[in-house]
């Protein structure tokens, strides 16, 4: 059971580590080519250690790498909003600033986790999920207030991934049994404080939370979008062609 | 025609605590807010720092190198502007 809610929480870190690295060597300026590889690292971080726990927890030999290069699209559990491409800056913010927010108040709470590997990840992990959600923050500020044609962009980028909103707060029969002993957190816990933050963003950006939105749902049963298949085989390619494979 | 691109910051940072901050390099940023992380990111992404300072570099007025000579010359011969002439009393430690 907790294997499954490890795995869940680092597919989520490791599939965005991978879409927030595309951005190298590609974003609008070196400096904030700099700033998103720094946060996809911490992601990165953030996975390696919830992936390396789940695969002690299973018992079954599976370490971090067996875990991020031998499984299918249909074996990871991330939600769907870290697997949605990067579209444009504005839609890599929007989406930042909706998982920044939704990550910020699981770890601020996962820190009092009566499991002790969970609250030390999230002890640490909270301190940097808190610039990712100001790093987010500061630019859909920006951005919303900006021109006109900025703030059409936010607009859109919101639009976007609003949709993908909804399953950050859904919960299963493992995080339902293990939030009863204590060990996570309950998602639907997460909503009201989420809201009020990325509520409160937006209404000092000039945004509206888009209200027609047909909620997506489907990445922790694994049922993905087919955008995570390009991801996985650019990510898994070379440890498949090689496995084992060190420089 | 306006420049599109982001104006230049200097940044300044403070190793530790008691030390002064440090130029450690420029970049740019749209502004004050964004360029201290910037600054963060680019500069003390390995633990260098526990504090930023950022100064827009066209804020900033230095000597000119053509000024070299008459600024800073006249200081080269002045042995006497050292405070090397002075006996230390053996119980004044840690000069």
């Amino acid at each position: 059971m907790r294997d499954r809610y490890a795995l869940a929480l680092g597919d989520d870190a490791l599939v965005l580590a991978q879409r927030l690295g595309e951005w190298v060597a590609r974003a609008p300026e070196l400096e904030e080519d700099v700033a998103l590889a720094n946060i996809a690292l911490d992601l990165l971080g953030q996975a390696r250690t919830l992936l390396t726990y789940a695969g002690e927890l299973e018992g079954a030999g599976r370490d971090e790498d067996v875990l991020a290069y031998w499984r299918d699209d249909r074996d990871f559990r991330n939600v769907l909003l870290v697997e949605l491409p990067n579209g444009d800056f504005a839609v890599t913010m929007a989406r930042q600033l909706l998982f920044a927010a939704y990550q910020y108040e699981l770890y601020d709470r996962l820190r009092a986790s009566t499991d002790d590997t969970l609250a030390a990840v999230a002890g640490k992990a909270v301190k940097e999920v808190h610039y990712h959600r100001d790093h987010a923050t500061q630019w859909v500020l920006r951005l919303g207030d900006g021109t006109d044609e900025s703030h059409r962009r936010m607009a859109e980028g919101l639009r976007a991934v609003w949709p993908y909103a909804d399953e950050l707060f859904d919960g299963d029969d493992v995080t339902a049994a293990l939030s009863a002993e204590g060990v996570a957190v309950d998602p639907a816990t997460l909503r009201e404080p989420w809201t009020a933050y990325v509520g409160g963003v937006l209404a000092e950006a000039g945004l509206e939370p888009p209200a027609d939105a047909t909620p997506r749902r489907g990445g922790r049963r694994g049922l993905h979008t087919e955008q995570l298949g390009y991801l996985l085989a650019e990510m898994q390619h070379l440890h498949r062609s090689h496995p084992g494979v060190t420089w | 025609m306006t420049s599109t691109e982001w104006p230049l910051w200097e940044v300044f940072v403070r190793a530790r605590r008691g030390l002064s901050h440090i130029h450690v390099g420029s970049l740019h940023a749209p502004d004050a807010a964004m360029a201290v992380r910037n600054a963060r990111d680019v500069y003390t992404r390995r633990g260098e720092g526990v504090s930023i300072w950022v100064v827009p570099s066209d804020q900033i007025t230095a000597s000119s190198p053509d000024e070299k000579d008459a600024f800073f010359d006249p200081a080269a011969d002045k042995v006497y502007r050292h405070p090397t002439f002075y006996e230390v009393p053996a119980e004044a430690k840690h000069l």
